[in-house]
């Protein structure tokens, strides 16, 4: 039986954690992401776990301490935000090529500079190319259940890549919100003991983790880093089939929102799924037929199941919560019109820039971007495919 | 009680305005409703003004904006009344909830002609006499739940009891003097 109860999308993952309870947590604070080590931390001196937790002096260090204990052969997890995932940067490429399953909760907030610690998804969206898992979640449910199928999906032998399960800064990192929690023990039985196959401390079986890797190898070992990542995508939903038999709560690839027959189309992630989707309740209400598509897994990037989802929509909007600054837009429209074209769907698309730094994003602003795409509609005219939403006008 | 309840609180850092929102939602939650309890971080520090929001609801809550069109205002604090626009939005069909020793005809002149109900609250006098120190949250939580009817007196009072036994648990002197000013306040909150 599932718990009911309220908590914020930072204790939601504290509490994932406590149940995985990880044989390592290797952390460094940092704002919206710190109370995810700080709880986890009274769970460790309460002996609610017997994780050894490492309070390391720096993000990087963070990452280094859990890629030695994953090439241990331990399960290692950590929690950062923003600067600290850039601090990581390094070791980040390194956990993924070393194919080593750690589990990251990342809070997403702006990177820096100037100095914002408000939500956007900057942080995750500098490390989209670095072989990690991406899992998207609209509130701290999602948050909660993504860890929860974390481990299975990055340990699993087809696929063994770290993974990082997304939240937004403050909006959900920091709203108390209901939740319906599993049971310490169900949990313990669903994502099983960790065994990995090689692991450096393993006397039966010497072998050197991260030697150097010249011309006739590196290109192997990345193409079985993309093979592995094009693999992920049948284990995820595997393991979310078997996360449904036990919660009775779905998850895909992505959630289709009054999709199939919708007329007007947005895209997104995270919590501002949740405000369109209520925009989508309302206008659906006078007749007007918008829908969502709101990407959960976004590496390995779902490019075919998209482009058909989408297929039947006469206007697609995506929003992206980073500005990828290249004058052309940003990295989930680029992707998602990738897809489409490839799979030779030509179908008006827009890209809208919205929420940087915490920049609210009301419901209000949610609906303007459904009048346009009925205007793009009617008129047949794209003027610019590059917007901003909610950007302040300049005053004249 | 209408589908959704939407509150903002006005309040100024260290007053309690965030830990009164999240106590709300408990309240709210322990009674069966969905429930969301969230501040605005801003660049607070001890004093300046902040602002925290409640959604309540008998339906799973989606919508993850912050709120600007409330059926309920909390102020905290009256020195705001003349710095920040607490009554923006806010649905005339709702009321305003002023903690205030101040005369009717001063606060109504700083609501902007506010046409709903305004009620107000001494929490400071409530707080002095119940708990010794001037936390005005618990009176406020008390003035928000009797005039949006989000439960009954008797509801809040055995639920607040239990959510005091957990939030002080560390610190149980404090529950007796908690619940003397959740009571009191249920009396003492005026419609002006």
């Amino acid at each position: 039986m599932s718990i009911r109860e309220r908590l914020s999308g930072n204790e939601a993952a504290a509490i994932a954690m406590k149940q995985i309870n990880p044989d390592v947590v290797a952390a460094f604070p940092i704002t919206p992401s710190t109370e995810i080590p700080q709880y986890f931390s009274t769970f460790v001196a309460n002996g609610e776990v017997d994780t050894e937790f490492v309070a390391v002096e720096s993000e990087h260090s963070a990452m280094s301490a859990c890629i030695g204990a994953q090439a241990a052969g331990a399960r290692a997890m950590t929690a950062t935000s923003a600067n600290g995932l850039s601090l990581m940067w390094e070791m980040i490429y390194i956990a993924s090529s070393l194919r080593l399953p750690i589990v990251l909760s990342l809070v997403n907030r702006a990177v820096s500079g100037p100095l914002n610690i408000h939500c956007d998804h900057s942080d995750a969206m500098g490390v989209r190319d670095s072989g990690w898992i991406m899992l998207f979640s609209e509130n701290n449910q999602e948050a909660y259940d993504n860890l929860l199928m974390a481990n299975r999906i990055a340990e699993n032998e087809k696929v063994l890549l770290p993974l990082m399960v997304c939240q937004d800064g403050f909006i959900t990192s920091h709203s108390i919100e209901n939740i319906e929690l599993e049971q310490d023990e169900e949990v313990k039985k669903f994502v099983g003991e960790y065994h990995p196959k090689h692991y450096l401390l393993n006397d039966k079986e010497p072998m050197a983790v991260g030697p150097l890797d010249v011309q006739p190898y590196l290109f192997e070992h990345k193409a079985q880093q993309g093979y592995a990542m094009k693999a992920a995508k049948e284990v995820i939903l595997e393991v979310s089939r078997e996360f449904e038999k036990w919660t009775g709560r779905h998850y895909g690839l992505f959630e289709e929102y009054m999709l199939d027959d919708c007329d007007f189309a947005i895209v997104c992630m995270n919590s501002t799924a949740g405000t369109t989707k209520a925009v989508v309740d309302e206008l659906r209400k006078k007749g007007i037929k918008a829908g969502l598509l709101k990407i959960r897994v976004y590496r390995p990037f779902p490019s075919e199941e998209v482009a058909k989802a989408l297929s039947k929509a006469k206007a697609i909007a995506v929003l992206d919560k980073a500005d990828s600054l290249n004058g052309m837009g940003g990295a989930l429209f680029e992707d998602v019109a990738s897809s489409m074209y490839v799979a030779g769907k030509n179908i008006p698309l827009v890209n809208y820039i919205y929420g940087i730094g915490g920049r609210d994003t009301t419901s209000e602003d949610i609906k303007s971007v459904y009048t346009d795409l009925n205007e793009i509609l009617k008129t047949g005219k794209i003027d610019n495919p590059y917007r901003y939403l909610g950007l302040r006008k300049e005053e004249k | 009680m209408k589908d959704l309840i939407e509150i903002r609180w006005h309040g100024r850092g260290g007053q309690g305005a965030k830990t009164a929102s999240l106590l709300l939602a408990d309240a709210a939650f322990n009674t069966g409703k969905y429930i969301q309890g969230f501040p605005e971080y801003g660049p607070e520090r001890m004093g300046a003004p902040i602002t925290a929001y409640n959604r309540i609801s008998n339906n799973p809550i989606t919508i993850h904006s912050n709120i600007y069109e409330p059926d309920y205002v909390v102020v905290v604090d009256d020195s705001l009344l003349e710095s920040v626009p607490v009554t923006s939005g806010l649905k005339s069909s709702g009321a305003i909830i002023i903690n205030t020793t101040k005369s009717p005809e001063y606060i109504k002149s700083l609501l902007h002609g506010y046409s709903g109900e305004v009620y107000t609250i001494d929490a400071r006098k409530i707080s002095m006499e119940c708990l010794g120190k001037y936390f005005p949250n618990t009176p406020m939580l008390a003035a928000i739940i009797k005039v949006s009817k989000i439960m009954n007196d008797n509801d809040l009072i055995n639920d607040m009891k239990n959510s005091f036994k957990h939030k002080f648990a560390k610190k149980p002197e404090v529950i007796e003097g908690n619940m003397k000013a959740l009571e009191m306040s249920l009396n003492e909150i005026k419609k002006i």
